[in-house]
């Protein structure tokens, strides 16, 4: 008589949001202290928003935290239905004393009361019965109780002596997130944006959404691509938000029998082929169209299709699958804690899995490192001379005594002169240091990652990634301009670090006091530490930069040559090192030695003697005169030069 | 070039439409052009004299997209028709997986017809390729001329078509069995996915 729990409908599976909150609230508490907290617990709401859900879920709560309990779920219906039985039988009191030992009766679609004075009283017995004995009673309905036509006044005052809460439409947030946790639950997985398509379809209800759902997991089983967004419009008949996209040809063949005659010779070429093509062939085929779809590699089904006849290729594909599972789990693990790592590609190879494990694991303890300085800019690479060896000095201070004797240090110099190759350095040489976490990182990826943790809602797990660093190096702190919760964050790792005398270090094109948009909190701090100039390329330092680059290239280092380069009028290392790679190239170009001579004629004028051949053309002449004249004659688009044909004139 | 790419999953069909000048080879090309819908049509090559008769040969590429994860295209060529344009008929038709012989229903053309099946023939051969293993269907074009000037499709066949491929008649101008014969030779070729012989 009375229906059992639905196993499915439980507070784990009810997705909780800003209209349904409270009602969730309230029949948690009451299945935690049935027949004490809220008794009666009327909840109310428009079809399809999770009355039954929550009224079943109270049921489970109630049963796991007391098994003993008589827990009875069932619609009003049932209750009449069962009444009615009972006194056709001449069982009225037996029926009674039944619900009456109920410990927790949850009452469905009490909305039906409606005209039936006999039940009303019935009801309001039981009700007062049940609430006598400490027994909870919990009841739906698509109404409050005021508004349930030609309701008994005691029934009405006796429901709302309790707690009356209603459920609303769920939020698009909400929507989002019901839409999620139920296409996983069927184990069905949409590009990104199609389930926010969805969602931002005002359905009057979650059953509704539901079914938009459905269709669309119908729709891509027995589609050959997963679908997008624009073909999500079309499933649930949506208005275009773009010209009609291509559908896929699957898509489209539903409709081609009764359309044009190409429709109709691509839906026939379609049968041929789906006949044709031996069918574990087009089994491969299509699971690798959907995989590299989603973007993971599939290299493995592939290699398949390349053999004649492979055996176990279902087995094959089960086991593909069966490793894109793993990683989309391990992705999505991922994803929580560290957006960014989750797009690491290890996560889209399925020959990788035993790696995305251990990634996954190093990013699980908590152990992802912050951003770590680049192994392309050592210390012994940077070349000193009088301009930067203030800076330089600074560094090696701040390597020997990291936080204790500069800090923050701020590197300040015009682009191209070494900041960040500095900045590097120093965070490789403290990244040797026993126990270091260094965090170097540009300001703007510094900015884009807090951005991705407030998405993500992981801005507790982001600052205490950083938190435990022991050195934070920042390039180009100018970027922080107008990012102010940005420089609120770096405020209070700024402050972190600084009371642990852990190192500081930025870079910066000018002094911090003349930057725009950065906060006067941040300044000061910066101007608090040492603020070391890079100058422009002293003629020691291009000589040795010249040096370097010279040897690098293997070209011999005149001494003219060396004087010549020296004294050009450069404001950067980064011009010095493009000038010297334009002589180079010059010379190999005209097969010459590098010579202070011909780096003159490269650079002052008397241009270097074209050649027809040479990395700078293509080798191909095009003559103006002869040739096709008539455009109608023009060939604009070959064909791929396979398929080319070349008249043979006679 | 083969018929289908499994490594790059790939089905590519090359197929050549046949016949005498003035039958109406490039017509049914540019038929098919103008249903094709525009995404799914790459740019039609045709180079043809003041006069419109094919100089060297018309191409038109179509792509039909994902067919049971294949992505299938379809490339149409046609032969320039007139006896002297015999190298680059025969260049055409190198790697074709199928050929359309697009016949000239009037009376009067009946050896024109004969001569390029012929030479039709004995191109394929130069290929080494017999005739009999090569997908082949005819097309009987300028059905709508009138009677008294045509001959009919059964005399036609009669005629030409001694190996008995399917036939279709047409009218090529307003798109009578441009298609159907379209759709008969694609069923021809495909069906070699099957057997897995691709033409070469």
């Amino acid at each position: 008589m009375t229906t059992a729990l639905n196993p499915r409908f439980t507070f784990e599976t009810f997705v909780v949001g800003a209209a349904n909150r409270l009602a969730v609230t309230a029949g948690r508490t009451v299945a935690e202290n049935p027949g004490s907290a809220y008794n009666p617990l009327f909840i109310y709401s428009g079809s399809g928003l999770g009355k039954t859900h929550v009224l079943m879920a109270i049921g489970h709560a109630a049963k796991v935290l007391a098994a003993q309990l008589n827990i009875e779920y069932l619609t009003l219906d049932e209750y009449v239905e069962a009444f009615h039985a009972a006194i056709a039988a001449g069982q009225g009191d037996a029926f009674r004393r039944r619900f009456q030992n109920v410990d927790v009766l949850l009452v469905d679609d009490v909305q039906f009361l409606t005209n039936r004075k006999e039940m009303q009283a019935e009801l309001l017995r039981l009700t007062e019965a049940l609430q006598q004995s400490g027994h909870q009673i919990v009841l739906a309905s698509d109404r409050p109780p005021a508004e349930i036509a030609d309701l008994d006044e005691r029934l009405i005052s006796r429901f709302s002596g309790g707690l009356v809460v209603d459920i609303g439409v769920p939020d698009y947030e909400t929507r989002v997130a019901i839409l999620r946790r139920k296409a996983e639950e069927r184990g069905s997985s949409f590009q990104p944006g199609v389930l926010e398509t969805v969602a931002k379809t005002e359905y009057p209800n979650v059953r509704e959404l539901m079914g938009g759902l459905n269709r669309l997991i119908a729709f891509q089983a027995v589609s050959d691509m997963p679908i997008n967004e624009e073909a999500v419009r079309k499933v649930l008949g949506m208005p275009s938000a773009a010209s009609p996209a291509a559908v896929s040809s699957t898509a489209a063949s539903p409709t081609a029998a009764s359309a044009d005659e190409f429709s109709q010779f691509l839906s026939d070429v379609t049968v041929t082929v789906g006949k044709a093509v031996e069918a574990w062939r087009a089994r491969v085929a299509e699971a690798v169209m959907r995989w590299e779809g989603e973007g993971y590699r599939t290299g493995r089904l592939s290699k398949l299709l390349d053999q004649e006849t492979p055996a176990a290729v279902d087995e094959a594909i089960t086991a593909y699958v069966q490793d894109v599972e793993k990683l989309k789990s391990l992705e999505a693990e991922v994803a929580v804690l560290d957006p960014q790592a989750a797009g690491d590609k290890v996560f889209r190879d399925p020959d990788r899995v035993a790696e995305a494990e251990a990634t996954a694991a190093k990013i699980r303890d908590g152990a992802a490192p912050p951003p770590a300085p680049s192994g392309a800019f050592p210390l012994d690479s940077f070349v000193a001379g009088p301009s930067n060896d203030v800076a330089l000095n600074a560094a090696r201070d701040v390597i020997g005594k990291p936080g204790k004797k500069y800090n923050p240090l701020v590197i300040v110099g015009r682009s191209g002169l070494g900041k960040t190759h500095l900045l590097n350095a120093i965070g490789l040489e403290l990244a040797k240091k026993k126990n270091a976490i260094v965090a170097c990182l540009s300001t703007q990826q510094f900015v884009d990652e807090l951005i991705a943790a407030i998405d993500g809602n992981r801005v507790d797990w982001w600052r205490a990634r950083y938190r435990r660093a022991s050195a934070l190096l920042l390039d180009d702190i100018q970027l922080l301009a107008g990012k102010e919760r940005t420089q609120e964050e770096l405020f209070n790792l700024f402050n972190q670090f600084l009371d642990g005398d852990r190192q500081l270090i930025f870079t910066a094109p000018a002094h911090p006091n003349t930057l725009e948009g950065l906060e006067e909190r941040i300044v000061s701090r910066l101007e608090g530490g040492l603020v070391a100039e890079i100058s422009d390329p002293d003629k020691e330092l291009r000589r040795n930069v010249l040096e370097r680059v010279l040897d690098h290239q293997r070209v011999p280092k005149e001494p003219a040559l060396l004087d010549y380069l020296a004294d050009r009028p450069i404001d950067s290392v980064r011009s010095l090192t493009g000038i010297v790679q334009r002589v180079v190239e010059a010379a190999a170009a005209q097969d010459e030695p590098v010579t202070a001579g011909l780096a003159r004629d490269v650079l002052e004028g008397a241009p270097a003697p074209r050649r027809t051949t040479g990395l700078r053309t293509s080798g191909i002449v095009v003559s103006s005169a002869g040739g096709v004249r008539s455009r109608e004659k023009m060939v604009w688009d070959w064909p791929a030069s396979s398929d080319r044909v070349i008249e043979d004139l006679r | 070039m083969s018929l289908v790419n499994f490594t790059t999953r790939e089905i590519t069909c090359k197929i050549v439409y046949y016949g005498p000048g003035r039958s109406g080879k490039t017509t049914n090309l540019h038929y098919v052009y103008g249903r094709v819908p525009e995404t799914r049509r790459g740019r039609m090559v045709s180079l043809a004299t003041q006069t419109d008769r094919t100089l060297f040969f018309d191409f038109l590429p179509i792509d039909l997209g994902q067919i049971s994860g294949f992505s299938t295209r379809f490339q149409l060529y046609t032969v320039p028709g007139q006896v002297y344009y015999d190298a680059t008929r025969r260049l055409v038709l190198q790697g074709a997986d199928g050929v359309v012989f697009v016949g000239d229903s009037q009376a009067r053309q009946l050896d024109e017809n004969i001569e390029s099946l012929q030479n039709l023939q004995s191109n394929l051969l130069e290929h080494g390729v017999d005739v009999r293993t090569m997908p082949l269907v005819m097309q009987y074009n300028k059905q709508d001329l009138p009677a008294e000037l045509i001959l009919t499709p059964a005399e036609l066949d009669d005629a030409l078509n001694f190996r008995s491929v399917p036939s279709f008649p047409a009218d090529a101008l307003h798109g009578r069995g441009v298609f159907e014969t379209l759709k008969g030779i694609s069923e021809l070729v495909l069906k070699r996915l099957a057997t897995g012989s691709p033409a070469s």
